[in-house]
């Protein structure tokens, strides 16, 4: 099910502007690769062209290169509703359909792509609900509206939303930035576990959640406001946190800027 | 709200001292500003209430002596003469035409109001959708009489083949059997030149609506591989309902109550005419008939005649709305 990414050369823009430039790097499939580095540097901006997402916002475009596997994801032929079903995403506010109950939220890919069978919705929104680790906690209220629920609780109800429709990637934006430390910790475990499936890649200023959750951190940076943001280094979280190969990247994570 | 399994609401802010959390009434802190504003805006409430209250019982007041002297039976009866001292009037055929005249118009606007305002918020480029925004709140500003005019001296002629046509194909159809009334003043045209004078509104408001639709909400679907259609409808159209719904009680309002449109379009029925249920028929609604009688109004039971049926009027109105305030007020726990 997981998939490997292999950006090469990518420059993302906001109609004149270059956000990020120059991005190669490889993330590898069932692991947790982090998106570390200051505010404005480009990373939440490139983790949207993992999913076609960026395009979304009026002028953004981007050059250059993201494959999954042998396929490329910015190929003429290939239609971005189709990477969006293959590449997840959970946001950095809890954002599950207000209108809709716990099991319609759940349930909306899933009917998106064309699934009616009552049966199998069933199945797969008590094995995403499980997935997710919410299962125990909702299962007697399944009706009740999404929005009801904690902040931590709508978080996972929005990974629930994004594994249900089995994707081979799974971005997560911050997930944690809008939580309380206890949501933030089920949320940490809910990654690891989530790992053994998933390529996860997440984008998080809590330097000591990427140390937590990720096998491979990657460090970007921007020379000054206005500049584009770069990939500084990627490698293994225990080197970038231990003995990074770049000074910028040691003087972030022991908070000399930032 | 710290608590994993939880059931309180992200945003709900809990007041000092384990107290109540912070929200509507408990709001006041006692001091002079709050009490001011807190009971202008109580004052202004009670207002409303109050003047809706007083013109119902104005109506009331004035219709009572008039329906007491009623020899027919004001619901069911078609006919309508107010004069002398045995008055026999009665409102189902204006009700009839009312409703159906409303209704055309509320199924041709809504879905037509809709659409384009979702043209504008979600598919329009920017540069078409400030100005054609700008152009539809104009237009919603454009006096009934133009409507009812351009409706009568070029509309209705251009509509006159059509309903040639609806007449001949569909004329075995109670609802569109001939009644020899020319294609411009029949009412399915009313109703048609109601929609058009209602599409601004439900556009406008709606249009307001859609445009305030959460980037998260959008977002979230778009990241599920919804296409824009499927965006549309999981994000856009749920958040919008209740606006939509209030979009379409406003415009109902307007085609319920409109008067001169209606009253220079609508052909009148003679006396002692054959009931039909034919949309190409004439015939006249409360307010038509009311401005078609507007003279007459020189004695209080004739007068009063012609304020009971504006009070059927008002209870209509009231009734709609209502409905459509249960219908929101259902979803509510849904759309917070």
């Amino acid at each position: 099910m997981a998939k490997r990414i292999d950006v090469s050369d990518l420059n993302v823009y906001y109609g004149g502007f270059k956000a990020v430039e120059g991005v190669t790097m490889t993330v590898e499939p069932r692991s947790v690769t982090a998106f570390i580095g200051p505010s404005g540097c480009g990373k939440s901006t490139f983790l949207r062209t993992l999913n076609r997402m960026h395009e979304v916002t009026p002028g953004g475009r981007v050059e250059g290169k993201v494959m999954l596997d042998d396929q490329d994801l910015y190929a003429s032929s290939v239609d971005p509703v189709a990477v969006r079903r293959t590449v997840g995403m959970v946001f950095q506010r809890p954002n599950p359909f207000p209108t809709m109950s716990i099991y319609d939220n759940v349930a909306a890919g899933l009917r998106l792509n064309g699934v009616k069978g009552r049966k199998k919705l069933d199945e797969v929104v008590e094995k995403s609900l499980q997935g997710a680790n919410l299962w125990k906690e909702v299962k007697d209220r399944l009706g009740k509206p999404g929005a009801g629920l904690s902040g931590g609780q709508q978080q996972r109800l929005c990974i629930a939303r994004a594994i249900a429709v089995e994707p081979q990637v799974l971005l997560m934006d911050e997930p944690c930035s809008a939580l309380d430390p206890i949501s933030t910790l089920a949320i940490e475990d809910l990654i690891g576990e989530l790992k053994s499936k998933y390529t996860i890649v997440i984008v998080t200023h809590n330097m000591q959640q990427a140390a937590r959750v990720s096998d491979r951190t990657a460090f970007f940076n921007l020379a000054a406001t206005g500049k584009p943001g770069k990939l500084v280094e990627i490698d293994d979280t225990q080197r970038i946190f231990n003995n990074p190969s770049v000074k910028a990247t040691e003087d972030y994570i022991s908070g000399r800027f930032g | 709200m710290s608590s994993v399994t939880g059931v309180s609401l992200a945003d709900e802010t809990p007041g000092p001292h384990g107290s109540a959390p912070l929200s509507g009434d408990g709001a006041g802190t006692g001091r002079l500003g709050d009490r001011l504003f807190g009971g202008a805006a109580k004052g202004a409430g009670l207002l409303v209430i109050a003047l809706v209250t007083l013109v119902g019982v104005f109506l009331l007041w004035q219709a009572i002596p008039a329906l007491a002297r009623n020899d027919a039976n004001f619901l069911t009866s078609r006919e309508w003469s107010v004069d002398g001292a045995h008055p026999r009037f009665g409102i189902v055929e204006l009700l009839w035409t009312t409703v159906t005249v409303s209704a055309i118009a509320m199924l041709i606007a809504v879905p037509v109001g809709v659409a384009v305002a979702l043209f504008i918020t979600q598919y329009a480029p920017a540069w078409l959708s400030r100005p054609a925004a700008s152009l539809i709140d104009l237009l919603a500003a454009v006096p009934s009489i133009v409507y009812g005019i351009w409706g009568l001296r070029t509309f209705g002629p251009v509509f006159e083949p059509v309903q040639g046509f609806l007449q001949h194909t569909l004329g075995w159809i109670p609802l569109f059997t001939g009644a020899g009334i020319s294609g411009g003043s029949t009412i399915l045209f009313v109703g048609i030149v109601l929609a058009i004078m209602v599409l601004p509104i439900v556009t406008a408001l709606s249009r307001e609506v859609f445009a305030q639709t959460p980037v998260t909400h959008k977002e979230g679907a778009l990241a599920l591989g919804a296409t824009r259609w499927e965006m549309i409808r999981t994000a856009v159209l749920p958040f919008g309902k209740p606006g939509i719904i209030s979009a379409s009680m406003l415009g109902l309002g307007r085609a319920l109550g409109e008067t001169i449109a209606v009253t220079i379009i609508l052909s009148t029925l003679p006396d002692g005419a054959k009931w039909t249920w034919s949309l190409l028929n004439g015939g006249e609604t409360f307010a038509s008939r009311i401005a078609n009688n507007a003279a007459e109004f020189d004695t209080p039971q004739k007068a009063g005649a012609f304020i009971a049926a504006g009070l059927v009027l008002f209870v209509l109105t009231f009734v709609v709305n209502a409905i459509a305030r249960v219908v929101i007020e259902r979803r509510k726990a849904f759309s917070e």
